[in-house]
């Protein structure tokens, strides 16, 4: 530790981060139950949680393989969808000061909610407590939580009866949820549903997401060269 | 080929962490990069919230899918917790195939 941090600001960083890590932990169970009712195989779900280890990467994966796409096209989404991790670690680099085993430790949780419980933090002390706190925690659980999900979720029969393949597009919704505060987010947004759905009837199963991935990828580059003045509605 | 798809995805994942916590800041402030791995996701989640609910293989449907994401509009406008809102999307569609055989 490179600079000293009140006990009781540390303990209160801890509790906030384990309460965090409890409930994303939990939310594996949907996970676990949507990944063998799209088709995985109990192992095959637990290997997601366990190496991937990023919620929305491995809702990615399964939604697509589920609905008949090809593992390639839910392989792409995922790392697409990975790649906010990469800007997340850019971030916490110089914030946790971490080096030499710690660094490939630490990177394998770097996700939404470690690193929103670290980036707001005013001492390395603190960054780290709330980083190591809530990653742990919610590596344990969702891994955890996911084997429980996908074993009830091979007990319970067809999954439609339960709305199961209903739950997937609430889960994505919700993840999707807190970033259209922005305006320019929810034109995106529609903008990217919209690409989807039109490409549904004349691609194959995944690839409409892809090409939604493209729209943003085209958007975010074509934003820049109309540059500040015709910058989007509302910023 | 799913287990190749799954542990290559895996890795990938693994490695775009690793990346972020190992190249120097810099790269960060090119605004280009910024802009697009904020926009990434938000395209991304939205095709896939469209895709799971309107479509079915390469047909677009409107079944009890959309009942159930129209349960967890509301859920998340009440500010519900992720996996209310993820149970309330199932609980709606299972209760509308009880009453809409089919569906």
């Amino acid at each position: 530790m490179t600079d000293p941090a009140d006990p009781a600001d540390r303990r209160s960083v801890i509790r906030d981060s384990l309460g965090v890590g409890i409930a994303t932990g939990l939310y594996g169970v949907s996970f676990g139950a949507v990944s063998v009712a799209g088709g995985l195989s109990v192992l095959q779900t637990c290997a997601l949680s366990l190496v991937m280890f990023t919620g929305a990467s491995q809702f990615a994966f399964v939604g697509v393989v589920a609905a008949g796409g090809a593992p390639v096209s839910g392989a792409l989404t995922a790392l697409m969808l990975g790649t906010r991790n990469t800007l997340y670690g850019l971030k916490l680099a110089p914030l946790l000061g971490f080096r030499g085993w710690r660094r490939p430790a630490a990177a394998q949780v770097v996700i939404d909610e470690s690193t929103a419980m670290s980036v707001t933090r005013e001492s390395q002390a603190l960054a780290r407590a709330g980083f190591v706190a809530t990653g742990l925690s919610v590596f344990v659980l969702w891994n955890l939580f996911t084997l429980v999900g996908a074993v009830a979720g091979n007990l319970i029969g067809d999954p439609r009866t339960y709305g199961l393949d209903a739950a997937v597009g609430g889960a994505f919704l919700a993840l999707l949820w807190p970033r259209l505060s922005d305006p320019r987010n929810r034109m995106i947004a529609v903008c990217g549903a919209a690409v989807a759905l039109g490409a549904v009837p004349v691609t194959a199963a995944g690839v409409p997401v892809l090409v939604a991935g493209g729209v943003a990828l085209l958007a975010g580059v074509l934003t820049r060269s109309a540059s500040d003045p015709t910058e989007l509605p509302g910023r | 080929m799913t287990w190749v798809a799954i542990l290559g995805a895996g890795v990938g994942c693994y490695l775009l962490k690793l990346a972020g916590v190992s190249l120097p800041a810099r790269v960060l402030d090119h605004p280009v990069v910024e802009r697009v791995a904020d926009l990434i996701p938000v395209a991304l989640l939205a095709a896939l919230v469209a895709v799971q609910v309107f479509a079915d293989g390469t047909r677009l449907t409107l079944d009890a899918r959309a009942l159930g994401l129209a349960a967890a509009v509301v859920a998340l406008l009440l500010r519900a917790p992720f996996l209310v809102v993820v149970f309330v999307a199932a609980l709606a569609a299972a209760l509308a195939r009880i009453v809409f055989p089919g569906s």
